[in-house]
């Protein structure tokens, strides 16, 4: 079965047949990781544009890094910040990369949307890799990823995400995701920080950290976004931590075993204590080696066949 | 098998048996015994095979030798002209492969282009001291060249005829079969 779909751009309407197709072909690009020769020639002569308009490491190398075991070029493009406020421009752009002969953008950008309309212009392929406050769908496949590898299975999971949920397309692509694949997803975090009816998604609201814990199979701590706290969304960090960081006394009222994620960069001692995230059952190394496997199979998913013949 | 029909019966249960063992006794005799000998599969069909071979080299030597599985996807020389992306699955060589003798097993070998990328993802997990290779069915029509060490039948086809071989662990039946496009279909 391939993916039926050009681009990549949110798990919104995703279904569990196609995230499998993704999760079992990343079980196979993680056996090439483990080589000591990481590179297979599968994707020889493709190009693959990275194009940044929001400061991303991670992401980025990654991205980078799975194009280049996958044999294709791979180049960089960090767009400043100031032309991106316009449709316009990213119009443009996506006239150049495709006359530059780009096989597959992955577009990262501060605006939400902004990968759906460069979509819609452009042949290429196109991958978000991050839009505003909206999706982050590589994140999330990433996530499903480890679960499923750890816990051999995603259904009947209790998945509770904590943190600024408002802010987090981690977030928003979590839900859609573990929630086709059949998992039970718990939100919490400051009423300040929760979206107003995000039920409607199908997620369980919690307002205290305990009860969102309790029993949880999976708990994925966001990011607290310092840079964006000027709002005074809430008072202080230390207050946070004390009613929203995951610490070991915390973790105990999840279930046995429960796996502690975080998409990283993670503020230590804020939303996760540090004996929590170097911790036996913290899995945050493994996401970061887990998302170039997935990577490398949406590229290989999106950018293989012959052109014009993928169906939209 | 849409718009083929069979046309004969190369091998049956018995057949692919015999062919089976006449291989596991030529790959300890050509190898001079098993040291340094490991079996793998090449997906689908070889991969059964080569569990075969292993079980049947077990009882003539009464030693083990490992087996692996290979999937060669990501090395097909025409991925970027199919109109949709083959399944990638797992490729699973729990050993090194590094000084070893390494048989190759498939079921048919007919352009040479499976084993073209065979030959390209085993050197990729390190250096084999040699690479052999061992086929059910050899059907001809070589586009490169490459030939087999151990071949259980050779039967010259025309292109325009399909080989098909059913195994009992994938298929549920146990027969080699020459197929033609069926032009009533």
């Amino acid at each position: 079965m391939p993916l039926l779909r050009k681009d990549l751009l949110g798990l919104e309407g995703a279904g569990a047949d196609e995230i499998n197709l993704v999760l079992d072909t990343a079980a196979s690009m993680k056996e090439v990781l483990g080589r000591k020769i990481k590179k297979v020639p599968a994707l020889r002569g493709k190009t693959v544009v990275n194009l940044f308009y929001e400061p991303s490491t991670r992401t980025r190398t990654s991205f980078e890094l799975s194009a280049k075991y996958l044999s294709a070029d791979s180049v960089n493009i960090a767009a400043s910040t100031s032309s991106t406020v316009k449709g316009e421009s990213l119009k443009d752009t996506a006239a150049t990369l495709t006359a530059l002969g780009a096989d597959l953008v992955v577009l990262r950008h501060p605006m939400a949307g902004a990968p759906h309309m460069l979509a819609g212009h452009i042949k290429a392929a196109v991958i978000n890799a991050g839009d505003g406050a909206h999706e982050h769908p590589t994140q999330s496949l990433l996530d499903m990823y480890t679960v499923r590898e750890k816990k051999g299975g995603i259904k009947g999971l209790e998945v509770a995400i904590v943190g600024d949920v408002l802010h987090s397309r981690v977030a928003r692509s979590n839900i859609w995701g573990f929630t086709a694949m059949g998992a039970r997803v718990r939100l919490c975090g400051p009423t300040t920080m929760m979206p107003a009816e995000i039920e409607k998604t199908g997620a369980h609201v919690y307002s205290r950290m305990e009860e969102a814990l309790d029993g949880a199979d999976v708990v994925i701590m966001l990011r607290i976004q310092l840079e964006r706290q000027q709002q005074g969304l809430f008072p202080g960090i230390r207050e946070y931590a004390g009613l929203f960081g995951l610490n070991e006394k915390r973790l105990k009222l999840a279930a046995p075993k429960a796996l502690v994620m975080h998409p990283g960069p993670i503020n230590r001692g804020v939303e996760i204590a540090h004996e929590v995230a170097d911790g036996i059952q913290s899995v945050i190394n493994e996401q970061v080696t887990n998302g170039v496997a997935v990577r490398m199979a949406l590229l290989y998913l999106l950018m293989g066949g012959g052109p014009g013949e993928v169906a939209n | 098998m849409h718009g083929f029909k069979q046309k004969a019966v190369i091998l049956d249960t018995e057949g692919i048996r015999r062919a089976l063992t006449r291989i596991a006794h030529e790959i300890i005799e050509r190898n001079r015994g098993i040291d340094k000998l490991a079996l793998i599969g090449i997906r689908s069909r070889g991969v059964p095979l080569a569990a075969r071979l292993a079980g049947k080299i077990l009882q003539i030597e009464g030693k083990e030798v490992p087996v692996g599985t290979l999937d060669i996807t990501l090395y097909r020389d025409d991925l970027s002209t199919l109109s949709t992306q083959p399944l990638v699955r797992k490729t699973e060589v729990p050993f090194p492969v590094e000084g070893k003798t390494i048989v190759l097993v498939d079921d048919v070998m007919y352009t040479g282009r499976t084993i073209r990328a065979a030959l390209d993802a085993v050197i990729d997990l390190g250096r084999p001291k040699l690479i052999q290779l061992a086929v059910l069915v050899d059907r001809g029509h070589r586009e490169l060249p490459i030939r087999a060490d151990y071949v259980g039948k050779n039967v010259p086809t025309s292109k325009k005829e399909d080989v098909a071989v059913l195994l009992e662990e994938i298929d549920g039946e146990e027969k080699v079969i020459i197929t033609e496009e069926d032009k009533h279909y």
